[in-house]
């Protein structure tokens, strides 16, 4: 498997960004790996070593969700959870989503769109964020050139990473 | 995802700096050129003072250096540590582009578990 850029992240709007990635498989599978614990646990794991050790999903509107990732050689942990929104089995699954331990404030409201396009579902993820003020200073300060793509992919970055203890 | 304490350190260092919208704001400020404090101070409702609290955050964290031989001592935007924030930033999408790497083999194997058979009756369309 290549690391090619298969995932594109891009700013939309004032306080979101966009991450779109296509598979090859129809939407209803790609749907169900993202709402049933025993698929989420083979995938969303991240780099090697990480596991998914705790996954928690009530899949209906109001429900809750946590996720537990663990480091299996040192033990560190992070958390993360939200509530479901909205669920539109297969195309839509809106939820909200907050890390225990982050450094970002508020927590983040996530749409996920399975869109069929052939027999590939196109993946859309909208993360909306709470921290509007950044966003508002980027658009204010004048800026021209590269620099500024880059800070602002920055700054809209700074405001939804939350995999901090990746740094640590 | 893994780099040396140092890089580490210096990581901390920037996105600690970089978690402030005015902080952020007087970098995209300095990226056009240097700017002396006094004029740093005017786009921002905020004094002087408070203006150098943000800078002196910024100058330990290597984003901004001060210029030494000019009177006003203007200030400038030191670009390494951000690149290397990039280069941070761009991890975290390869660190999904390995997530969804996994998704992608786990489909393929649904794909084939879930299959119809040949001759399975519950087949609904060719």
């Amino acid at each position: 498997m290549s690391l090619s850029k298969n995932v594109k992240v891009v700013a939309k709007g004032e306080k979101e960004i966009v991450m779109t990635r296509s598979f090859q498989a129809n939407r209803e599978l790609v749907f169900d790996c993202f709402t049933k614990p025993e698929l989420l646990k083979r995938w969303l794991f991240g780099p090697d070593g990480w596991i998914l050790s705790l996954c928690e999903v009530d899949l209906r509107i109001g429900g809750k969700y946590r996720y537990v990732w663990k480091r299996e050689e040192n033990g560190t942990e992070m958390g993360a959870g939200g509530v479901y929104k909205k669920i539109d089995k297969p195309e839509l699954l809106v939820c909200t989503e907050k890390f225990e331990e982050t450094w970002y404030p508020g927590e983040a409201l996530l749409t996920n769109e399975f869109v069929s396009e052939g027999n590939r579902t196109n993946l859309i993820v909208t993360i909306l964020y709470e921290s509007k003020e950044a966003r508002d200073m980027v658009l204010k300060s004048p800026m021209e050139g590269g620099v500024e793509q880059s800070y602002n992919r920055l700054a809209n970055l700074l405001d939804t990473v939350s995999i901090s203890q990746e740094s640590k | 995802m893994r780099y040396k304490k140092s890089t580490s350190d210096q990581l901390d260092a920037t996105f600690f700096a970089l978690a402030d919208p005015t902080r952020r704001a007087i970098l995209k400020r300095l990226a056009s050129g240097e700017v002396a404090v006094m004029d740093l101070a005017k786009p921002f409702a905020m004094s002087q003072p408070a203006i150098s609290k943000h800078l002196k955050v910024l100058e330990k964290a290597g984003l901004v250096s001060r210029v030494q031989d000019a009177q006003k001592r203007p200030c400038r935007l030191e670009g390494k540590p951000l690149e290397e924030a990039n280069r941070w930033l761009e991890e975290y999408r390869k660190f999904w582009e390995i997530r969804y790497g996994h998704l992608d083999e786990l489909l393929e194997e649904l794909k084939a578990t879930r299959r119809p058979k040949r001759n399975s009756s519950k087949r609904k369309k060719e």
